[in-house]
Parts: C-alpha cells; structure tokens; sequence
C-alpha cells in the first residue's frame, strides 16, 4: 500500500508541470494562438524561480517572480505574433530557442547551489490520516493549484461569457472582428495566461520537483506539455489525464533505472524476470520512453483527421491584422 | 423627401471617403435614410459599397466626412459603437462562428450577460413570430446558407436596431426565400424601421425600396426612386455606359453531338465535418453545349467541382468521362492532359497563388499541358516563353494591370478573373468546367467572360458552368440543372426552365420531379 | 497609443533586401546594452565578439568550420519551411547521419581506401534522409503535426547516440571514455588549405547552397515547393502532391543535416562522442531565417552565425561571461529577423488616441 501512495506521490509531482503548462497553452490555442515557446517559458520561470527562492529565501517569491517572468516572456511573443504579425511557428521556436540561452546565462552562477524548496501541505489530524492522508491533504501548495486551475480553465471556457468570447475568437478571428470584439486585446491576454502558467510550471521543477538549477532542467516538458493539448482535443479534462498518463510515464522509466534488482531476489519468477528484462535494457532506451510515448500518442490522436479538423480551433496560428 | 432635410433622416451621411493605398474605395459619399424607409445602395461590384456600410457599421474608420444619427454628429470607432446606436448589420460573407451554437452565436453580439438559455427562448419567440424559423441549439457549421443567414437577421433584429443593414441578403438565397425575406423586410418597414439594402440586383430594388443611390467607383452618381425607373436605366446609372449584352447564337445539331463530360453515379463521402456528400451525380455535356448548374451555395457545388477536376479521385473509375475516357482514378493533371480545363470558385488561393506573379500563375495549371514549351530539359522554367505566353492573353483578355507582370493579388477581382478564365481557354479545352465564373466581377468583365465561354462552346467544346447567379445561367445555358444538398436534378433545357422551377429545386423539390413542376406550370397557364 | 499595420499593395524590394542587416544592427545594440547591463565595457565587448575572432587567418578557418554545418543544415530546413513543413528536427537528423556515416570507421577501423570517405558521406545522407522520413511519413499517414513529431525525435537521437558510444561502439582502449575510436586518415574529411582547419564541409555547403538556388528559382521542382507552401490550395490546382512535397522536403533536409553530421564527425571532431553539436540543427532555423529562405542569403547568415559561436567562446576567454551568450544572441537575432520581416508586407503606423472631440458624445457613451 504505502509503496503505491508514494508512487503516486511522485506521478502527481511528475505529472504537475505538464499539466499547468499545458492549461497555459490550451487557452492560448483556444484563442486560436499557437505558441511553441513553451519550452522557453518554462525554462525562465525555473530559473527566475530558482533565482528569486535562494536570493530571497523565500520559495513563494520564488513562485512568484517566475510567473512574472513567464508573463514577460510570452509578452514578447505577443508582441511579435500579435502586434507585428510575424509567423507564430517561427517566433515561438525563437521564443524557446532564447529562453533556452538566456536561462543558461542567467543561471551560470547557480548551477550547484542548494535551493528552497516549497513546503508541502500538512494538515494536522489529515496529513497523517494513513493511506490517502498524504496524497489528499499532504502534497505540495502547486499541486492543489494545479487541479484548481482544471476546474477554473474549464469552468472559465465552457460557462463564462469571456471563455465564450475566446472560443469564438479562435474559431474566426475574422467574424469575431466583425462583430466588435477585440481580437488581438484577447489574445494578448490569452497568451499572457499561457505564459503565467509556463512560469508557474517552471517554478514547479525548480522549487518542488528538484529545488536546484540545472541547465536545461525542463528537458522538453515544454513540448510534451504542446503535445499534450493536441492529445486531449483542447479539453481540460483529457489534458489533467494526458497529463498523469505522461507522468507516470517519466516517473515509471526513473523508477525502474533505479531498481535494485537484488531486492527482488526473493521474489516470485513472475516479478523478477520482468524486472530483469527492463532493466536490462539500456537507460537511455528507458529515458527515451516520454518522447517515443509522445509520438505515439499523437499519431493516435490524429489519425482521425475528421475529428482532429472538428476539434483544432479553426484559427490556429492564423495570423490575423485588422483592416481598418 | 430631399436630401437636404437632414433632421428629418434617421442617418445622415456627409463627404464620406475612405482610401485603401492609392485607391479612394469611397470619395465624398452623401447619402440620407428616413425613418421607416427601405433605401437601396446600388452598385456595380468594386463600386464601394461595402467599404461605406463597413464605415457606417464602425468595421472600418473614414478618412473624412460625417456621419449623423438622429441629426447629431457621431463617430463610430467600432461597431460596439454602431450597436449601441441602433445599428444593425446583416453580413454579406456571414460574421458567423462555425464551431458555436446558434444561440452561442447570438449571445456574442448581445451585450446584456443573460444566460444562453434565455437567449435561446428569446431568439426562438422571435424568430418564429418573422416568420423565420431557427433552432438555436444547432451548431452553425452543419447548417445551410439560408439558415445562416436567419441567425444573422434574428441576431440584428434582437438588438433591436433603428436601421438594419442588409449586404446582398438574396445573394445565397432561392427566389422563393428571397420572396419570404421580402415579406419580412416589408414588415420591419411597416413597424417604423429603416432599412439600407445593399444589391446589384435591380429586379429587386424596383420592387422593394423607397429610394435608391448609385455608387460608381466609390462616388455617388445619383439618387432615384427606383419604381420610377426601369431595370436598364438602373444598370446605366451603375455602369455608367450602356451594358453590353451577351448573345448566344443558336447551337447546330447539338443533339447529336457526342458527350464529351459524363458524370455517371457519381458518389463522395463527406471529406470534413461540415462539408456536403454528393449523392448519385449523373450528367452529361455535349460538344456545342452550354450547361449550367443552379443552387444556393453550400449545396455541394464545392464538393462537386473537386471530384470532376481530379483534385479528388474517385473510387469508381467510369464515374467521371472526358472525352470518353473514364478518368475517375486520374489526378487533375491527367484530366488536363486528356483536353479538360478548370476554373475555381475561389480565384486567390485556388485558382491562383496570390503572391506569385500572373506569368508564374500562368504555370500554375500548364506546367504539364504545355510541358515542351514551358519547362525545359531537366526541369529548368522556361521563363521568356512563359512570359510572352501571359503577356498573350493578358491582351486577348484585356486585363487591367498596373505593371507588366504584377502579383496575383494586385489585381482587380474582375482582371484577375478575367486572366484565369483567359488562361484557361488560350489552350483551347474540349472541356471546360468554371465555378462561378463571374463572382465579384464587374459587369463589363462579366459579359466578356461569359462571351468567351459562349464561343468556346459553338466552337466545339463541352462547356460546363456552375454558378450561383441565376440571371448568369438563364443568359448562357443552353440547359440548367439544379443542384441540393449533394444531390444534381435532369437538365431541364433553357426553353423549358424558367425562374420558379429553377427556384423550387434549388429550394429542395424533389429534383426527380422537376417534370411535374413543369405539368403543373403548364396546367396552370391552360 | 496603439501599433497599426497597415498592409503594402505590394512586397517591399527595399526591406526584402534590407530587413537581414536592420536585424543584425538591432542584435548588436540590444548586446551593447545587455553587456553594459552585466558590467562589462560594451564597445570592448562588441569588439572581442565581434571582430576580434577574424582578425587572424586560422581564426577564419575556424568560421568555416562553424558555419559550414549551419549552411548545410539551413539550406535544406529553407526548402522545407518554403514549402510551408515545419521540420525542426534536423539536429536529430544531424545526429543520426554522423552515426550511419560512422558505421565504416568504427567496426572497420583499420579499412583504409579511397571510396571509404564518399561511402561514409553517403551512408550519413541516407540515415540523416531515413530519421526524417519518420516525421514525414507520420505526416502524410496519419496527418500527425511533424513540429512535435521531428522535435521528440531529436531527444531520442542523443540518446541513442548517448548508448551507442557508451556502449556497443565504445573504444575498448579509450580509458573507459564514452567515446568510439579516433577515426583513420582515410575516413577523416581532408583540409582545404594548408593555412588552417577548415576542411571539404564548407566546399560541401557551398555546393549545396548554389544547387539548392538552381532549383528553387530556375526549376519546376522549386516552383512547386513555392506554390505549395504559400498557397496549398492552388498547389493542389496544380496537380502537385502536398503528401509527396512532405516526403521530398523532409528527406532533402534530413539528407542535407546528415552530410553536416558525418561531416562534423568525420571532419572536425575525428570521432563519435555523446556531444557532437553545439546546437547546430537548431541554430541552423535561425540561418534559414536570416537568410530570408533563399539559398545564397543562407551563406552569409550561416557565416554571421558562426561568428556567434566564435564570439561567445572569444568573450568568454577574455570578458570571463558565459559562452551561452552566444545563444541568446542567436536568439534575439532571429527575433529581430521575424520582426523586420513584417516591414516587407507592412508599413507601421503608431495611431496616439483620438482626442474625445465635442460633438461625440454618443459615440463616446457606447464606447463605455
């Protein structure tokens, strides 16, 4: 019992990044805005997390200063796909191409150094309750977020006039236009959440999943969190899913890397010999797995082109200038 | 009522005028609406009408001049603006939202916050008392154009506007809708409304409006009351020259001629969400033929003229013949080399790339017909060759251009249109296929366009036009069939159709029983 | 005060032409001002990033070396992004062309012949062409977006790559290091010049950029890679494949990135390791942007990112900054590029707010 809390323990802390990037993104899109500089984002909120959380000594600035920073980044974005109109593929890839580099840069000085961690929840009288206490009432403050944020995205697109407004949005912008509805006013906000969202991922893997810098530490969670939304059609619900298959994905291949085998001597033929095949696979195999799972998974979601074409919202990286 | 009694229009419009670039879309408009009348904006396409309702609707912003409302000077910087007003619009390309609701659709041009559920009962109530029947939980993308369109008049109407703008409403409808929008429009005016209606359709105007002004190239060129006038004193005043007509000789032995297109059971399935299957297509076009296929748009025509072209195969091989050959399993480019032609509806973008230059477009649709002469050993483009081959029927064609060899794009719509369809008959085609031939299109270019299909066809080729514009047909056909949600009616020859039969199909007649249409007509004439 | 674009009726030959070098000048301020802001005398700075890395001849060669796989990479990602294919994944492709063109020296260390180079440089083509024929084929099957698809598929090459060299093809004499064996004359990329480094890989990019314009501009291939790309509906008019446009483009690309690949290992490095780029397939989008997708632009952009990675090495040896300098300057470059490519189908207009004038008020109230 205890040893499948504590993995799903780790799945939620795996799962978490994904899922609050991939909300991020899934609004933007819903807006009909595509932004490939995930990656990038979330790449400067761990390091601005990480930064602000040792300097200050206070991990919630630290959360704090890296939704800034994903903010500021995905208003640069904005600003070049929005405002200049320039082509979202490329200024998204440019987007995580720069943060790649400046997070590098920024974080030199870091690289080593002991970080702040986030604490987690503990609810005297529930934290301890055995079994589910730990998983219900004992996580860390990001994690609750994160499944807030499910519900409120959710909420927010399918029964709010504003959500109504942005799906409209990303389905024509020129209709949307027509109308009198500010398209590109929106969509900055849209994007600016996206960017909130990538920080927040950021300052997840830097101040809870491992609180320390490491250069290139979202190690392409950024696209995952991409592939992600296509998987789940643009729905809240199937991303906070997609989100746990793929952490437990990631937290399954670790895990097995790190099995000693010795330990399961004892062990009936019929646990110890697969074990013994896995790991007897090369770890790079292993490590690879998120990605191949990505590819997979994507192909499935899209083999169904009728479905994929009735899900994408119509305006997807469509660039957009109002005649005036 | 004068123009110069400005306290007494509900909108009032003074020197209004709008430049795109180096072109005044709208030069020093006036124009005044009373309350409760049915006015008519005029024009030819290209002659500015849309960019002035666009100004008066705040899409887009005047270089100068005034707009009144209720005698007060107003400026309309969006169309929040314009709404708040009491000014409605009724699109002509819809501002629709495919993947909503209607419902949905209507709530997000109403500013009151009400729960869609309300919205829906009210756009329901409303919508049958005009007579207008929708059903607000569809989703807008699976429904027709016709229906499309009710959601845009209910969604104006529940705003509860002083003057309703209509682009072009009977553009996308049968005459027997047109007919019920009428009614519906002459209610509006009865309940003290007014309204500005956009056409080119002069039929219509006579019978509907108050009064009317003429737009020609973006300056007012007169005010009338069209009951006054007749529809050939309405088309000078738009044109500005007499209109050419199109004549149409009498076609020879064309029974006998042999059947160069044969569409036979011709079947597709739904290749997007929204788009239509063709359900059991047969027809056929004889050399010296002219014919042409009626229907509201959205019916299939798309779908339709994708199988025939060869953009999509088909399964079954003899579905499609030209010339005899059953090419069902060959691609465009194998159609084209078997003396087949085609025209898109679309012209940028479809029929041709909009930032590449005309003699690159040329290339577009011969690079394989006229291989030897335009693409040389191992593949490199034989430029000059190409060039003095556009050039060609850039003079045959008599397209307007601002450059030698401009940019699709910067073309006129009627000069691009007139280049595509040029293209096309420089290689003299056995068989011609032309989607909406003259849409958007002034007139002049449109009679030279359907001028040249005209001959193509007495010259021998089997000429095939698929087109919205029912006067179009009823001035080439040699016979009209009529296609409905993916399904074609027989070709009723043009001595035996006439506007109400055409009508009935489009709107959804049996098309097996166009024949008892006809008896019908004929007992009731007895 | 709000930014309006307001649209050209035609492109602008002048920022075309200009927008590349208004890009450059804009990179170079925006480093003036992030040196100053980390402390460090900008003019001193530019200056050792800059220029100091040509001022010697082998410091040329060394650009050559740079800039060749950047070339090579870029001017096969121009043709995919002309044609409107998104292949981001030719850092991976780089990767496996340099183990497929390492079969050779590796298991036969001691092959020495003339016809081991070209076999190595062909056998990288075709596994750089196969690695991109993945995403393609999943394209054009199953419709699946190949940003994502050719992207994964660059992690997984590393770490293949990682394995290969740690594992099955690791030096037996190599002290344990998680390298293959150094490579023999006869599979090494030879010199160009006696003055330097700088070997065949950068004729090799050359070449390639010239045949690559040949086709784009002079040949029915290149026009429909153009037509399909800008236009995908009128392409299709024209009785071209988009589906085969995906496999022609993917390959052509993939092929190109595994030349730069083996060329690298063959060339450069001498043998396989787990690190054999510095970035160079990413970089190389950055090229193909600078260089407006046009093959002879690619040469110079691929020249002026090179001096990036010479620079950042330069300005870390004598300014003591980070040698990821040169990445965010790549990036901030291609910023600038997408930027100023705006101007080329617009005019910017700064519109300041309407002065609210008397007779509005109507207008005014409905604005609220």
């Amino acid at each position: 019992m205890d040893i499948w809390i504590s993995i799903l323990l780790t799945i939620a802390t795996a799962a978490t990044p994904l899922l609050i990037a991939a909300m991020g993104e899934l609004v933007a899109e819903r807006a009909g805005v595509l932004n490939l500089g995930v990656e990038g984002m979330m790449i400067m909120g761990a390091v601005a997390g990480f930064g602000a959380g040792y300097l200050t000594g206070s991990p919630w600035l630290g959360v704090i200063a890296a939704i800034i920073v994903g903010v500021l980044f995905s208003l640069l974005f904005a600003f070049m796909t929005l405002t200049l109109a320039t082509n979202q593929v490329a200024t998204g890839l440019s987007l995580t191409i720069l943060g790649l580099g400046l997070s590098g840069m920024l974080g030199t000085s870091f690289v080593g150094l002991p970080g702040v961690r986030l604490p987690n929840l503990d609810i005297p009288g529930l934290t301890s309750l055995p079994g589910v206490g730990r998983l219900l009432f004992g996580q860390d403050p990001i994690f609750y977020l994160s499944i807030a944020l499910v519900i409120a995205v959710a909420w927010f697109l399918f029964r709010s006039r504003t959500g109504l407004t942005m799906r409209a949005i990303g389905d024509s912008h020129t209709s949307a236009h027509a109308l009198g509805i500010q398209v590109i006013r929106y969509r900055y906000l849209a994007v600016m959440f996206g960017g909130a969202c990538a920080g927040l991922a950021g300052a997840h893997l830097s101040l809870v999943y491992t609180p320390q810098w490491v250069e290139n530490m979202s190690a392409g969670r950024g696209w995952i969190a991409l592939a992600l939304v296509v998987f789940a059609s643009w729905r809240p619900w199937r991303v906070l899913a997609g989100a746990y298959i793929f952490g437990a994905i990631w937290i399954g291949q670790l895990h097995v890397q790190a099995i000693d085998l010795s330990s399961f001597a004892n062990s009936s033929w019929l646990i110890y010999q697969p074990i013994a095949l896995i790991k007897s696979l090369p770890s790079q195999f292993l490590s690879s797995l998120p990605y191949l799972a990505t590819i997979l998974v994507l192909v499935l979601i899209s083999r169904n082109k009728r479905l994929t074409m009735m899900n994408t919202p119509a305006s997807l990286a469509q660039p957009f200038v109002p005649e005036r | 009522m004068s123009l110069h009694e400005g306290a007494a229009n509900l909108l009032e419009v003074r020197g209004l005028t709008k430049i795109f670039g180096s072109l005044k879309a709208c030069d020093s408009i006036d124009l005044g609406i009373a309350k409760g009348e049915i006015h008519a904006l005029l024009g030819e396409n290209g002659a500015g009408k849309s960019t002035l309702v666009k100004m008066l609707f705040g899409s887009l912003e005047p270089h100068s001049g005034e707009i009144l409302w209720n005698g007060q000077s107003v400026r309309i910087t969006n169309p929040g603006v314009a709404k708040k007003l009491g000014i409605g619009m009724v699109f002509q390309h819809f501002s629709l939202f495919e993947a909503l609701t209607a419902a949905e659709n209507i709530a997000l041009s109403l500013d009151d916050g009400a729960p869609i559920s309300t919205i829906a009962a009210k756009a329901r109530a409303l919508s049958y008392s005009y007579g207008l029947p929708l059903d607000p939980e569809a989703l807008v993308g699976d429904l027709s154009v016709g229906e499309r369109q009710r959601i845009e008049i209910i969604r104006c109407l529940l705003q509860t506007p002083d003057l309703i703008i209509l682009d072009e409403p009977t553009s996308v409808l049968t005459p027997q809708e047109a007919d019920k929008l009428f009614e519906t429009l002459e209610r509006l005016r009865s309940e003290g409304k007014s309204i500005l209606y956009i056409s080119h359709r002069l039929e219509e105007v006579k019978r509907m409006c108050d009064r009317a002004t003429v737009l020609r190239h973006g300056k007012v060129v007169g005010h009338c009351n069209p009951r006054e006038e007749t529809a050939s004193s309405l088309a000078r005043m738009m044109v500005g020259s007499e209109v050419r007509t199109v004549e149409r000789p009498p076609a020879e032995g064309m029974n006998k001629a042999e059947s160069l297109l044969e569409i036979v059971n011709l079947n597709r399935r739904p290749a997007t969400p929204f788009s239509i299957p063709l359900k059991n297509i047969n027809l056929s076009v004889r050399a010296g033929e002219v014919v042409g296929i009626a229907g509201v748009a959205g019916n299939g025509q798309g779908e339709f003229f994708e199988a025939v072209s060869g953009e999509v195969l088909q399964q079954d091989k003899a579905s499609v013949r030209i010339r005899g050959k059953q090419v069902g399993g060959l691609d465009i480019t194998g159609r084209r080399l078997l003396g087949a032609a085609f025209v898109p509806e679309e012209r940028l973008g479809h029929g041709a790339a909009p930032r590449m230059k005309l003699s690159e477009n040329l290339l577009l649709s011969r690079h394989a017909t006229d291989g030897k002469a335009f693409v040389g050993t191992a593949g490199m483009i034989e430029g000059k060759a190409i060039y003095s081959a556009a050039q060609r029927i850039i003079e045959v064609m008599d397209v307007r251009k601002s450059a030698p060899d401009p940019e699709a794009a910067s073309l006129s719509g009627g000069n691009l249109q007139k280049f595509i369809v040029g293209r096309e008959l420089d290689r003299k085609p056995s068989v011609m296929i032309v989607n909406q031939p003259t849409w958007g299109v002034d007139a002049g270019a449109a009679a030279h366009i359907r001028q040249a299909l005209i001959e193509l066809a007495r010259n021998g080729s089997a000429v095939l036009v698929i087109s919205q514009d029912l006067d179009e047909l009823f001035e080439i056909s040699d016979a009209i069939a009529v296609m409905h949600d993916g399904e074609l009616s027989q070709k009723l020859p043009i001595a035996e159709a006439t506007y109400e039969k055409i009508g009935l199909l489009m709107g959804g007649a049996e098309p097996g029983h166009a024949a008892t249409a006809h008896a019908t007509e004929t007992a009731e004439v007895a | 005060m709000r930014i309006e674009l307001v649209k050209r009726p035609q492109r602008s030959a002048l920022f075309s032409m200009l927008s590349p070098f208004i890009a450059f000048v804009l990179t170079v301020i925006a480093g003036a001002i992030m040196f100053a802001l980390l402390g460090v005398n900008p003019a001193k700075a530019l200056y050792a990033y800059f220029i100091s890395p040509l001022t010697e001849v082998w410091q040329l060669h060394e650009l050559a070396i740079k800039a060749a796989p950047l070339i090579l990479i870029a001017v096969g990602l121009s043709v995919c992004f002309r044609a409107n294919i998104w292949n981001i994944g030719a850092e991976g492709q780089f990767t496996i062309g340099a183990v497929t063109g390492s079969i050779l020296p590796v298991l036969y260390p001691d092959l020495s012949a003339a016809y081991v180079l070209p076999l190595m440089l062909l056998m990288g083509m075709i596994g750089g062409a196969a690695y991109a024929t993945i995403p393609a084929f999943l394209k054009a099957r199953f419709n699946t977006n190949e940003i994502l698809t050719s992207l994964m598929l660059v992690y997984v090459s590393q770490l293949f790559l990682d394995w290969m060299v740690r594992g099955p093809w690791r030096d037996p004499q190599g002290f344990n290091f998680p390298q293959t064996v150094l490579f023999n004359e006869s599979a090494r990329l030879p010199e160009m010049l006696s003055s330097g480094r700088a070997n065949l890989g950068f004729a090799f990019s050359i070449v390639a950029a010239v045949l690559v314009w040949l086709m784009m501009s002079r040949m029915l291939k290149g026009f429909e890679v153009r037509v399909l790309g800008s236009s995908p509906r009128a392409g299709r008019f024209a009785g071209f494949s988009i589906n085969r446009m995906v496999f022609f483009a993917f390959m052509l690309s993939g092929a190109l990135a595994g030349l730069a690949g083996i060329s690298e290992v063959s060339g450069a490095i001498g043998r396989l390791q787990p690190t054999i780029s510095p970035g160079y397939g990413f970089a190389a989008i950055i090229v193909a942007f600078l260089g407006r997708l046009n093959p002879l632009g690619i040469i110079a952009a691929g020249l002026v990112l090179g001096l990036t990675y010479l620079g950042g090495e330069a300005a870390q040896a004598t300014l003591g900054v980070s040698d990821k300098l040169a990445r965010v300057f790549q990036g901030m470059l291609l910023f600038f590029v997408l930027g100023c490519d705006t101007l080329i189908h617009y005019r910017i207009r700064i519109v300041g707010r309407p002065a609210p004038a008397a007779d509005t008020l109507v207008a005014q109230e409905g604005a609220h």
